[in-house]
């Protein structure tokens, strides 16, 4: 490598690339393991380093070139700005992936790319990448990939022979917003590749039925990410359309970009605007009570409440509007419910339902599991004795929690969802 | 009281185990090898770590325990927090007496102790898993240095001959002095002894690849690049990574010849 040269490619394109938020690197059930004595394996995605924002390094996340030959006024790779360019080589960006992964910097590899010419030629050079990494470096490690929305599906379906996840961006949460900032494209671009994957992906799972050894189709699915914050959409029209993602794509994944003001487009929020973080965080939130916790989305936006609340986090707000539903006996009440306890956790959940098998619990047991109880408390029953604060409005319980929050959170919003409770 | 000294192996807290009740031993005091305090103590025993004994042991926790609760038991041990041996055999007791298993019972102390220790020795094993930072010696040998909380080299050994499979690696506890290296074959624990200041850059200079520097400068600069500025939150970085950690971490130690 010419050292030099690829130093400065690498902060064009890492630096171009740092807008996609997803970093999972986590495999899930289908791991692919170093059963060749090659190098590397696919794990539960171990962070390895932290942004000074805070976020996991866990991937070697670049573009291959920030050419591109659109102009997505949301984008730093649009054409019309005037920006150094750059582009790897193949070769380039195996030998980084090697490099940074035999001295435990990353889990793998995550590649995207503007589109130069057109994208079958770019898919094609993503293709040889992943393929090269497999094949000839016997990488186990974890690679995922963009699938270039109008790529041929025979290039996609070669990346997903090599790659463990893939993904279409689409970017924007509605196709009024699209055609606003990205007017030569449309939601029906990428929707098609979705589709083509999803169905791909469940022809491979079939297959491994009923074939042990059939060769892996991204084992760890596809996802999507959504820019937040540079359109008009509320809450509820971004988590609908997360909600059809989940429910009609089978993604595994759907991601929440803040936007970032990169641009003086009057389309856009002025440079300097603060991104929109606690926002991008409640819809983290909301989007975990989907997957993890039973929620359906109507019970967490509605057409009469269509966006989250910033102050507190939704599942809160969704006690407090249901309080007729408290308060939830722990001592008896099924793993449902007490998930829906604000305060208590998937794993605070199981250890009480654990725990109560050897003793009624009572409030200093839940200390002593570690559960935030002050948050908690307002939302519980103890068998006996009867402890309940009957009395208490939603809005007197709503205030009394923002204290205990100000003073210990104040400040500390993140994506990685760290004060989720 | 009686003070138990033993060889600081998780074989030798077996083995005391089943001495304290073989000679029913009462208000044991663990400690790992010849301790001056020895004086303030009615009664010494001396534990000569036993296979035999110490399966015995394990065998009969096992039945009592499920997987999960052994391998806690066994992170547990190798959190080397404060008390820890008394801590494990109050718990051990516990387990051993009961009919049924008891490791959910987490209203109780031991277990709770127990579980809080394995939960510790967990995290700081995940760390080392993602902070090792590995550098590269003329000889094709990837070493890299680390001086976690508790004794996790036995526990991620796995973790990285799994994946490092076709490169040879050491990685060197400098607070406990001991490292493992995988020779491409096996894993096996070893003790080095340097001429030169290991840390001191004429030496690194010498045993570097010629690549070694620029991958870690381009690290360092990837590193920078990903970052997006007006995200900052510093709190929340040094929460991830303390600063405790940085000394071996490539992406935090300036480079000086910049
Ligand atoms: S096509 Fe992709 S890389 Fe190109 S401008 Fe649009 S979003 Fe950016």
């Amino acid at each position: 490598m010419v050292h030099e040269r690829v130093m400065e490619k690498l902060a064009i394109l890492a630096d171009a690339a740092k807008y996609d938020v997803s970093c999972s690197s986590s495999a899930g059930q289908n791991k692919r393991k170093n059963s060749n004595k090659g190098l590397g394996d696919t794990g539960n995605g171990i962070c390895h380093a932290y942004t000074e924002d805070g976020r996991c390094v866990s991937l070697l996340k670049i573009l291959l070139t920030n050419h591109c030959i659109f102009d997505c006024a949301y984008c730093v790779s649009r054409k019309s700005n005037d920006i150094k360019r750059a582009a790897f080589t193949v070769q380039e960006v195996v030998d980084l992936t090697i490099g940074f992964y035999r001295r435990n910097y990353i889990e793998g590899l995550f590649l995207s790319s503007g589109i130069f010419d057109n994208p079958d030629f770019t898919m094609e050079r993503l293709v040889r990448i992943a393929k090269k990494l497999r094949l000839e470096e016997n990488f186990n490690g974890y690679i995922h990939l963009k699938a270039i929305p109008g790529a041929s599906d025979e290039l996609i379906k070669e990346a997903g022979m090599y790659a463990d996840r893939l993904s279409v961006n689409v970017e924007m949460p509605t196709e009024k917003s699209l055609k606003l900032l990205a007017p030569e494209k449309n939601h029906a671009d990428v929707i098609k590749p979705m589709e083509y994957l999803k169905n791909e992906i469940i022809g491979y799972k079939e297959e491994k039925k009923s074939n042990f050894k059939a060769p892996l189709f991204a084992p760890a699915g596809q996802s999507t990410q959504m820019v937040i914050g540079a359109t008009q959409e509320n809450d509820l029209e971004i988590l609908g359309m997360a909600n059809y993602f989940y429910e009609q794509m089978n993604m595994r994944r759907v991601y929440y970009s803040g936007y970032v003001p990169i641009s003086y487009d009057s389309r856009l929020p002025e440079i300097g605007t603060p991104v929109p973080m606690i926002r991008e965080n409640r819809l983290y939130q909301a989007d975990w009570l989907i997957r993890f916790y039973g929620f359906n989305v109507n019970e967490i936006v509605g057409f009469d409440q269509p966006n989250l609340d910033l102050d507190i986090d939704p599942k809160l707000g969704w006690a407090l509007r249901n309080l007729n539903q408290f308060p939830v006996d722990i001592n008896s009440a099924d793993l449902e419910l007490i998930l829906r306890i604000p305060g208590i956790g998937v794993t605070s959940a199981q250890k009480i339902v654990r725990a109560r098998k050897f003793k009624r619990l009572q409030p200093e047991d839940l200390k002593k599991l570690g559960i935030a109880y002050s948050r908690s408390k307002f939302f519980l029953a103890f068998s006996s004795p009867f402890y309940l604060q009957k009395d208490l409005s939603s809005m007197q319980i709503k205030e009394q929690i923002l204290n205990i929050q100000n003073s210990k959170y104040k400040n500390n919003f993140s994506n990685q969802l760290s004060l989720f409770q | 009281m009686t003070l138990l000294i033993y060889d600081g192996t998780f074989g030798g807290w077996l083995t005391a185990v089943f001495e304290i009740y073989e000679y029913k031993l009462k208000d044991v005091v663990f400690a790992k090898n010849e301790s001056s305090n020895s004086l303030l103590f009615s009664n010494t025993h001396h534990i000569e770590t036993d296979p035999k004994k110490a399966n015995r042991v394990l065998n009969g926790l096992k039945k009592h325990l499920s997987t999960h609760g052994i391998t806690n038991l066994y992170h547990a041990f190798f959190s080397e927090l404060d008390q820890i041996e008394e801590n494990l055999f109050r718990f051990a007791e516990y387990v051993l007496s009961s009919p049924v298993n008891i490791e959910g019972d987490l209203s109780n102390n031991a277990v709770l102790n127990v579980r809080k220790a394995a939960h510790l020795t967990g995290k700081e094993s995940h760390r080392m898993k993602a902070f090792v930072r590995f550098k590269l010696t003329k000889d094709n040998l990837y070493y890299a240095i680390v001086e976690p909380d508790c004794n996790v080299l036995p526990l991620i050994q796995k973790h990285f001959k799994d994946r490092y499979a076709d490169q040879k690696w050491l990685i060197y506890d400098s607070k406990r002095k001991y490292g493992i290296y995988y020779d491409l074959e096996q894993v096996a624990t070893v003790q080095l002894t340097f001429d030169s200041n290991p840390s001191s850059s004429k030496f690194l200079a010498e045993i570097s690849d010629e690549n070694e520097e620029f991958f870690q400068n381009l690290w360092r600069n990837y590193f920078s690049s990903v970052n997006i500025e007006s995200r900052k939150n510093t709190k929340l970085h040094i929460q991830h990574m303390p600063k405790r950690y940085w000394k071996n971490l490539t992406e935090k130690i300036p480079n000086l010849k910049k």
